[in-house]
């Protein structure tokens, strides 16, 4: 069976509630969603944020994520994936990035969706930059982040 | 072939792409960084610390060392900060 995988790269907004529901409606094969959605927040180390705009590489953020997508539905027995991450200038309280995964069990699900939050981090091609009071600058990786995404290296 | 930048490396350089020729000698993506750090005041800045630069020859991450012969596009970004 093919496994149900949308990708999408957009400036505007998405429904969460709409996509868990495109994933898994008239199904009765799955058993646990999991859905994580980043969002943007209204201050970063005690500075308050007017906006963040992203900025992306046209076909490489789908290619790219395209590739982790398949890792995901490798390793983990997922039955539903859907991956929305928006661009532009988007305001505190907006949504940012949407990963939605379905299984038959929620540990997969969970994996799968940390995974490919891990991995959209440090390797999908976008780039924040934030609006503060003095100006705008672009964000800087975090080693963190670098390694969340390594734990996930197999070995 | 075709050159890429994003973010503070295509503010740097000044452009978002451009179509280049390097020299045969040029062989890998650190060759070109080098090459293309010489090309100007922007290039010279957007490639000051060739460590923190990232690499994609068409569309996939590449390191260093990669040879860039064959190469329809090359991008170069600094680390990404998505999600």
């Amino acid at each position: 069976m093919t496994i149900p995988l949308t990708i999408r790269i957009q400036d505007g907004d998405f429904d969460i509630a709409r996509e868990i529901a495109l994933l898994s409606k008239g199904r009765t094969d799955i058993g646990a969603v999991v859905s994580f959605s980043g969002i943007c927040r209204g201050s970063e180390g005690g500075e308050d944020i007017a906006a963040l705009t992203l900025e992306h590489y046209p076909g490489m953020a789908e290619a790219e994520i395209g590739r982790h997508a398949e890792e995901a539905m490798s390793r983990w027995p997922l039955q539903g994936l859907t991956i929305i991450h928006r661009y532009g200038r988007i305001t505190p309280g907006q949504n940012i990035v949407l990963v939605v995964t379905a299984s038959q069990h929620r540990q997969a699900a969970f994996a799968a969706a940390e995974f490919l939050m891990d991995y959209l981090k440090t390797s999908a091609p976008f780039w924040k930059r934030e609006e503060s009071e003095r100006g705008m600058g672009w964000v800087e990786a975090r080693s963190l982040d670098d390694a969340a995404a390594a734990r996930w290296i197999r070995r | 072939m075709k050159v890429k930048y994003f973010a503070w490396v295509r503010e740097r350089v000044g452009k978002a792409e451009e179509t280049l020729e390097p020299p045969s000698s040029v062989r890998t993506v650190e060759d070109l960084i080098g090459w293309l750090a010489k090309r100007g005041e922007g290039y010279g800045h957007a490639f000051e610390t060739p460590q923190v630069i990232r690499a994609a020859i068409d569309h996939a991450h590449v390191k260093p060392d990669a040879a860039i012969s064959g190469a329809r596009e090359i991008a170069f970004f600094p680390p990404m900060t998505g999600g």
